[in-house]
């Protein structure tokens, strides 16, 4: 089990009125899943992946990352986690304008401390993977959606993370782009990393092992269709 | 860190005008300062060397009453003060570092000395054998003192060439006469001190007068000047050391010598005494430093003004970058690296800004110096201070924005794309 969460409440202050925005989430994800979490906007789903990734704490619960209780971290501890243990792939891929593919994919690696020449090197290596060898000192503008968001993959996926969380990571894509994405998940999960997407596309969910659905900041399991 | 200054350079260049209208501010700062402060180093070296680096090493040892120079223009000569006579003069030069000494009259104003109906209003020398060769005095024209014109008190006088360009408008004047208190004195020569072009400056009236006009000086023998002035004011010595570092030591020997010689009624207020050369320097360059440093608090406000400009566009470029802060945030970048980032980048600028200030800094004083004549001598310890300053600028402005930036949310920040 890598991660679980129990009985986690999330709210959110407008002026001075509360507003729940999940409520009493509780579930766990074993190693090597390959999980989608459908729901329609508003549903809290971006709350959740905010949790999920360590980006936010929740209200009130328990979220337990590789055995780390996330709700007693620090900001900079937090950070750590992320940078350890996961692999983010947003609608938008957030790659860095000024850096050339190389470089974008190497910034965790930074962060974490890897020494310059080995950054690089796995940094080509992760690049490699998502077939794109021959891109490497592209800038992100030079590139297509597509291929930015691979970047964004290997960029992911160079820290070796436990976990790959992925905001929509079709959403901004053609269709022909976002099934190469797809089948780059599907390869990503066979090697034995878990990957959770948040998505409101069914056709995209249908991609991974097991559905879960929130509405209205409750997520069922219970329901969770295998494929 | 090395990476992130590359990266610093980098943000810099890719909006360079816009860095190069932030750094204006600190440009024009850190240039004015380093085009006071190579003013104020010049005026002060060329003071200096005026005052004691003419070459001579010689020091003036003359009477005071008091701690004030005594005024024998006004009072005539003292009560009870000996002659100083050669064989004084002989006892002096076996003092320690003192290489040779001149016994001479001297008068600032008030000589009485005319050329035709026009009067003259530089100083009036009478000297020794000794005195022309102490200072250094070199002949342009006709002749210099020779023993007869001592043992056969000859009248005659040389003119040094100010006193020639104030009184016969830079023609020869040998053979002409001048009146000196109504004693005809015929001009045997034009002397200027050696190496060049240099008053000889030994006090700061003297400077002052040379800061006007200087209206030049005028020689004759001491035997030339019994006769025409009497001996109406107190000899002064005229004191070569050794080496410059000698010369307060000499100075002070030969004062104290003569004050316990020739000073026969002892009423405690008359005394010899040397100038103190380097006290009246440090007098000279304390003036000129004093406007100046008022000039260097008005180029800060041109710093504070740069650095809150600096301040105002990195405030900008946080803003601009919300969604690269909040991607860096997301994947594992801590608060500290965050702060480094933006602080690097506030510093790069401004120190290049330090950097185009100093160049065009010295660029202005060795200008400002050919236009208006004036030295200038660009300070390494200036420039040194402004780099690190126009640095400090940068960090401490950078700070805010810095701080800004670290403490975003990523959330937010990834959000507001």
């Amino acid at each position: 089990m890598i991660l679980s969460m129990q009985g986690i409440y999330k709210h959110y202050y407008w002026g001075k009125n509360e507003v729940p925005v999940l409520k009493d989430v509780t579930f766990s994800v074993e190693k090597g899943e390959y999980l989608a979490i459908m729901g329609p906007s508003g549903s809290g789903k971006t709350t959740l992946m905010n949790l999920i990734g360590c980006l936010d704490k929740p209200s009130s619960g328990t979220y337990l990352l590789e055995g780390q209780d996330v709700g007693s971290k620090k900001e900079d501890e937090l950070a750590d986690l992320r940078n350890k243990y996961i692999g983010f792939v947003f609608q938008n891929f957030y790659l860095l304008p000024k850096m050339n593919a190389v470089e974008n994919v190497a910034l965790p690696l930074m962060y974490a401390g890897v020494p310059k020449k080995e950054r690089l090197q796995r940094a080509e290596a992760a690049l490699e993977s998502v077939g794109l060898s021959d891109r490497m000192k592209f800038l992100p503008n030079q590139l297509s959606g597509g291929q930015c968001q691979r970047i964004a993959i290997a960029r992911a996926m160079a820290g070796n993370p436990t976990l790959l969380l992925a905001d929509e990571p079709t959403g901004a894509l053609d269709t022909a782009s976002g099934e190469m994405v797809m089948e780059l998940f599907e390869t990503i999960n066979q090697k034995g990393t878990t990957i959770i997407m948040i998505t409101h596309e069914p056709s995209i969910a249908e991609m991974a092992k097991k559905i879960y659905r929130i509405r209205d900041g409750m997520l069922d399991t219970g329901e969770g269709g295998a494929k | 860190m090395l990476e992130n200054i590359q990266q610093a350079f980098q943000s810099v260049w890719n909006h360079k005008m816009r860095s190069f209208l932030t750094m204006l501010g600190i440009i024009i700062g850190i240039a004015s300062i380093i085009t006071i402060v190579s003013s104020i180093k010049g005026t002060s070296e060329q003071i200096k060397q005026n005052l004691i680096g003419s070459g001579t090493n010689a020091v003036v040892v003359s009477l005071y009453q008091n701690e004030y120079p005594y005024d024998s223009n006004e009072m005539g000569a003292p009560d009870g003060v000996a002659v100083i006579t050669p064989e004084v003069r002989d006892e002096l030069l076996k003092l320690d570092k003192v290489s040779d000494v001149s016994l001479f009259y001297q008068r600032d104003y008030n000589t009485g000395v005319f050329y035709l109906s026009t009067g003259y209003n530089g100083k009036m020398l009478g000297v020794d054998e000794h005195y022309m060769d102490l200072y250094g005095y070199q002949l342009c024209y006709g002749r210099s003192f020779v023993e007869e014109d001592f043992t056969q008190n000859r009248k005659v006088v040389l003119l040094n060439t100010q006193a020639v360009s104030t009184l016969f408008a830079g023609k020869n004047p040998v053979g002409k006469t001048v009146e000196v208190r109504g004693e005809p004195f015929t001009i045997i020569g034009v002397v200027e001190q050696g190496g060049g072009f240099k008053p000889v400056i030994e006090n700061l009236q003297d400077y002052e007068m040379y800061a006007d006009t200087s209206s030049g000086s005028m020689f004759i023998t001491n035997k030339g000047w019994e006769i025409a002035y009497r001996f109406d004011q107190p000899q002064s010595v005229a004191v070569k050391a050794t080496g410059t570092d000698d010369m307060t030591a000499a100075g002070k020997a030969v004062a104290d010598a003569l004050t316990s010689s020739q000073i026969k009624t002892h009423d405690g207020e008359l005394s010899y005494q040397a100038q103190d050369l380097l006290q009246q320097a440090e007098q000279l360059q304390a003036m000129s430093t004093s406007t100046n440093r008022q000039l260097i608090w008005i180029a800060s406000i041109s710093l504070l003004v740069g650095g809150i400009g600096v301040m105002n566009i990195m405030l900008v470029s946080v803003a601009e970058r919300t969604s690269e802060i909040g991607l860096k945030k997301a994947i594992g970048a801590r608060k500290r690296r965050i702060l480094r980032q933006f602080l690097t980048e506030a510093a790069v600028l401004t120190s290049l800004g330090g950097i185009l200030g100093i160049l065009a800094g010295i660029g202005l004083a060795e200008l400002l110096g050919r236009a208006m004549q004036t030295p200038t001598a660009i300070s390494v310890p200036a420039i040194l201070v402004a780099a690190l300053f126009s640095t400090v600028i940068g960090i401490v402005f950078g700070l805010l924005p810095a701080t800004k930036a670290a403490n975003m949310n990523p959330i937010d920040a990834l959000r507001r794309e």
